[in-house]
């Protein structure tokens, strides 16, 4: 199934969670914002929200300063 | 032939100098400006003439002082801004600038949010003293805002944020301003305002550590309500330390994010 991800259509597996996408991506989402359909969602809910066909996730990643 | 004095309408009568319009309205005044010059008395004023008089070391009341400060804003911005609550999550070298900023702005109510303490390390890009040492830094920054301008309502909370107090904290909020240190700090507050008030829109920043490039700090749009202000990269590190210069325009880029959202503009857009 394709997704889009950070603007750019992506070919990803069936049957993923978001976790288990930005974990396959080696993403630290301790310092990330993630957006799927335009919603931003909470790190507890990463692991339990499936991945669906035509779905949009932007990550944001954030460095430390201020 | 209307003229102002002290941002006041005045009907001028024509010969009238700026001398007796002092002896009428303020005699005490010591200072007179007109349309921004130091003048003497016997100047004649004409019509459409801007004049300010001042005593030395007097404090202009709140009225007098709203319309003095706002008086080199673009027009109909008071008006907005006065109307406005804006939320800042942490007042260190980000939140401290952003603060004065709005303050200097007029925005009608800030609300303020930070556990820390003023340390003497603050002091290299911070808006505090060295009388504030050891202060907690909302209450010294909150001084600071009052010295600068008591019209604008400041709320001073003096705790950390959690997931469990930032939607109280921030309930009456119209923007939140996401002004923290550590980046999953700044995380953990934008995923908690953004799912208690999905319409409400939050200024962040990343990236703005050492003593890269100016133009390299932008203003970015990066999520539906969430706008980013920074490089975007360059964090806080051994060797590339936070400084006021670069700090300082993150945090008015933050700032403007704020004031072009409340007139309306899209903050990342070219738009004037």
């Amino acid at each position: 199934m394709k997704i889009v991800f950070n603007g750019k259509a992506k070919e990803i597996q069936t049957s993923i969670t978001i976790q288990e996408f930005l974990d396959q991506l080696q993403l630290d989402c301790q310092q990330l914002v993630v957006e799927h359909n335009r919603n931003i969602i909470t790190r507890q809910r990463l692991a339990e929200t499936p991945l669906n066909d035509g779905d949009t996730l932007e990550v944001i990643h954030f460095v430390g300063g201020g | 032939m209307q003229i102002k004095v002290n941002e006041q309408n005045y009907a001028l009568t024509a010969g009238e100098t700026v001398g007796e319009i002092r002896d009428r309205i303020k005699p005490d005044a010591d200072i007179l400006i007109v349309n921004g010059f130091p003048t003497q008395t016997e100047a004649l004023l004409q019509s459409g003439d801007q004049v300010v008089l001042i005593q030395r070391g007097e404090i202009p009341n709140a009225e007098e002082l709203d319309a003095l400060l706002t008086a080199r804003h673009t027009p109909g911005v008071h008006d907005k801004v006065k109307q406005t609550t804006v939320g800042i999550a942490g007042v260190g070298g980000l939140g401290s600038l952003i603060a004065i900023a709005l303050a200097r702005t007029g925005i009608g109510h800030l609300i303020i949010a930070d556990f820390d303490i003023v340390e003497p390390s603050n002091l290299n890009r911070q808006q505090y003293f060295l009388d504030q040492i050891g202060l907690p830094k909302v209450y010294a920054l909150h001084d600071t805002l009052a010295r600068i301008n008591p019209n604008v309502r400041v709320t001073s909370c003096h705790l950390k944020l959690t997931p469990g107090n930032i939607a109280e904290v921030f309930g009456h909020a119209h923007i939140l301003v996401e002004a923290f240190d550590v980046a999953e700090q700044k995380v953990m507050l934008i995923e908690t305002f953004a799912n208690r008030f999905p319409d409400r829109p939050i200024v962040a920043a990343s990236g703005m550590a050492g003593s890269g490039p100016a133009n390299t700090v932008q203003t970015q749009k990066v999520a539906g309500n969430l706008y980013l202000c920074g490089d975007g990269c360059t964090a806080a590190a051994p060797g590339t330390g936070l400084m006021a210069p670069r700090v300082g325009i993150a945090a008015h880029h933050q700032a403007n994010a704020v004031l072009r959202l409340l007139l309306g503009v899209a903050p990342e857009s070219k738009e004037a």
